[in-house]
């Protein structure tokens, strides 16, 4: 299939692995940051065939797996409310909170539907003036435009019965969090190739500059990954540390310039929690003041819930690249995918569900090269 | 790091562990398993039902039969390629012909929801007629049920269906060798994908068909040309991901894969990226794995490749000893990944 194909050719594969076996003269710790990445190397198997000086450590960029536990709570209640029609990315469907997921709520009568846009939902609630149709606007930037646009609309239009349950986040104040940790192994970055189509280059500057951190922009198919740590890589070995762009075909310099209008319109920037990590400064989004009419959590009276995350998932370790899913006493045995302890667990893109999925045959030989790594 | 799954204050709810019917338990992976395992066979279980089987095995006044039966509820009840009338005949026939019977008569249970169109009920059953015909079998007893509006989504068919077993062995999965090789009769994830577009909306430059076929007539042929068959399995729910684990997990036995042996059609990878399907865990309705010995994987390649719903049939696999209980995939950049099965439904993606 075209543009596909291409990018999963295993002879181009085992040439880029040539490529960076020649360069590679001393380990380096690269993080990739999105879980879409995280689901093809471990789904490809492109670490396989990296020289073992290279290690890839999983980021936080899995929306599923960093929205907190009190959203997931805030997002049960109301889709249990009656009246409510409660749509969602399909994903967030099976995330657990305390004691239920939003596929339970619906098993007991919840109206949970899933839909494919936020526009979907607004449709909905134009089709149905006597129900209230709540939209769960999870995601990084790179879902944060169409949620936008979705309320933009709704209040252009006169939609009333429509609002969303933000829980929006931001990658670069993640990517700071976890550089500034003084247990902190990641020595470069693959950023996050979506979030760049709208979100453009520049905001990484001034990361890679005050870190001294390479940061390379990234796609998601085998090859872009392995060009992305090659160039990464490359950067490391000649002590430069620059933002490059290696998924030019998807992301310009500047983004998507109408895409981050309309954020800026609709949204503002808001500290946000992250499942398993905590409170992050300016990491999120939320409604900007002439919006609020939209937030379903002033509407439903639910702003003010809190919920404490369970201790005994390591999902925040995991995400801030300290350790690795095998690493965890509960990966595949207390923690599996029918019993999740956390969401890295749960979600398909999360880092455990990679894992578990594509392999558990192979934790002993990498937890021996992490062993290797920390000497 | 102390986690404690009974008192599970503050852990996840277990999703096995539900209090109410989620629509995972009909989904064909680890909560059906666990619905059968736990419930039904514990109250049915006997030594003539295969439960992880797509049929029973009976001896009947000296006779060896096959007994299968399904139910059907897809929405669109039409889609590109079939309707529900002709999965609900292909489905039984195929299941009979897993079981390496020849199927012959099939019961017809219809649940029908109040106001649904007539014509439509004509069109659904005018496609049996011609399933019924193209497999060869006569549908011989059948019920209706008509249920308030709102009650059913237009309609909802069960079939049954007895045949003869014309396969001297015994085709399942105890019978797996390690040697045998896994053959697969033609591309994969056609139905899954087209009901999926036409429930959706989803538009693409021309529509996903179904693979909707019979296909007693390849397996009939292997048995006439005295091919050994250790094991046949039908490729519906949970795709060709889930029925390689389930005989894998049977047995005990390695299956590895080759991701590059599988033909995808194009538009069905293109929809399967788009909604971040893999195509592996994708239903079919028209296809099915072989495991038979090394030996014979030539020959019944070239049997399959005579008949029109298996022209395209590949060897994708093989069977060995270890590591024991796993399907491993070698993907298509060369590396090896395990196969596992899904523990849900398959969710569209956020991103």
């Amino acid at each position: 299939m075209k543009f596909i194909d291409e990018y999963r050719d295993p002879k181009a594969a085992a040439g880029y692995a040539r490529a960076l076996r020649r360069i590679t003269t001393r380990p380096w710790t690269l993080m990739e940051v999105c879980g879409g990445q995280t689901h093809a190397i471990v789904k490809f198997g492109v670490d396989e065939l990296l020289p073992p000086e290279v290690e890839l450590v999983h980021g936080p960029g899995c929306p599923v797996c960093v929205t907190p536990l009190e959203l997931i709570e805030k997002a049960l209640e109301i889709a249990a409310t009656p009246g409510v029609i409660f749509c969602s990315f399909g994903d967030m469907l099976r995330v657990p909170g305390r004691t239920d997921d939003l596929l339970s709520v619906r098993a007991r009568g919840g109206d949970v539907r899933v839909v494919y846009s936020p526009l979907d939902a607004v449709a909905l609630a134009r089709a149905n003036p006597d129900r209230e149709v709540v939209f769960f606007a999870v995601g990084f930037e790179t879902t944060a435009p169409a949620n936008a646009m979705a309320v933009f609309q709704a209040a252009q239009s006169g939609v009333k019965n429509f609002s969303i349950l933000v829980s929006h986040v931001l990658v670069p104040p993640a990517m700071e969090a976890i550089l500034s940790s003084p247990k902190s192994r990641v020595q470069g970055f693959l950023a996050a190739g979506h979030v760049c189509t709208v979100m453009g280059i520049t905001e990484y500057e001034p990361l890679a500059a005050r870190y001294r951190v390479p940061i390379v922009v990234t796609g998601f198919e085998p090859l872009d990954i392995l060009q992305g740590v090659y160039m990464c890589v490359k950067q490391l070995e000649e002590g430069r540390a620059e933002v490059e762009n290696q998924y030019a075909r998807a992301v310009r310099h500047d983004g998507n310039v109408p895409a981050q209008l309309l954020m800026g319109e609709v949204f503002r920037i808001a500290p946000r929690k992250w499942r398993g990590v905590g409170e992050i400064p300016k990491s999120g989004l939320a409604l900007a003041a002439p919006y609020t009419a939209f937030d379903a959590e002033l509407r439903f009276g639910v702003a003010e819930h809190s919920a404490d995350e369970p201790t005994e998932c390591c999902s925040g370790q995991i995400m801030q690249g300290l350790m690795k899913p095998h690493e965890c006493p509960a990966f595949a045995a207390r923690c599996t995918p029918e019993h999740p302890l956390g969401a890295t667990m749960v979600s398909s893109e999360g880092a455990c569900a990679a894992y578990y999925r594509y392999r558990r045959l192979k934790a002993p030989p990498l937890q021996e090269k992490v062993v290797v790594h920390g000497h | 790091m102390a986690t404690d799954l009974v008192s599970g204050v503050t852990c996840a709810v277990p999703i096995s562990d539900h209090t109410h019917v989620l629509m995972a338990h009909g989904g064909g992976g680890r909560l059906t398993n666990q619905l059968i395992d736990g419930l039904f066979l514990p109250a049915f279980g006997n030594p003539a039902g295969h439960a992880h089987h797509d049929g029973a095995h009976l001896h009947l006044g000296g006779a060896r039969l096959a007994f299968s039966t399904d139910s059907y509820v897809v929405q669109p009840l039409f889609f590109p390629g079939g309707d529900i009338g002709t999965l609900a005949i292909n489905g039984t026939v195929n299941d009979l012909a897993m079981c390496g019977a020849r199927p012959q008569f099939l019961s017809v249970g219809f649940v029908i929801e109040e106001g649904l169109p007539m014509a439509s009920l004509t069109r659904i059953v005018s496609s049996m007629r011609a399933a019924a015909l193209a497999a060869g079998v006569t549908v011989v007893t059948g019920d209706t049920k008509v249920v308030d509006r709102g009650k059913g989504d237009g309609v909802y068919l069960n079939s049954a269906g007895v045949g003869l077993i014309e396969y001297d062995g015994v085709i399942a999965p105890a019978s797996v060798r390690p040697g045998d090789v896994v053959l697969l009769s033609g591309d994969i994830g056609r139905h899954g994908m087209a009901v999926m577009a036409a429930r959706e909306g989803l538009q693409f430059e021309s529509a996903i068909e179904s693979d909707c076929a019979p296909l007693a007539e390849p397996v009939l042929a292997l048995i006439d040309a005295g091919v050994t068959i250790h094991c046949l399995r039908d490729l519906t729910r949970g795709g060709v991901a889930s029925a390689t684990v389930e005989i894998a997990e049977a047995t005990g036995l390695h299956i590895r894969m080759n991701e590059q042996a599988m033909a995808i059609r194009e538009d069905v990878r293109g929809a399967c990226e788009i909604l971040g399907f893999d195509p592996l865990y994708v239903a079919n309705e028209g296809r099915f794995i072989a495991f038979v010995p090394e030996a014979e994987a030539s020959r019944a390649l070239e049997i399959l490749r005579r008949h029109a719903v298996s022209r395209e049939a590949v060897a994708i696999g093989t069977v060995s000893e270890e590591p024991r209980g796993l399907v491993t995939l070698k993907s298509h950049i060369g590396a090896t990944r395990i196969v596992d099965m899904l523990s849900g439904e398959q969710l569209p993606r956020i991103c």
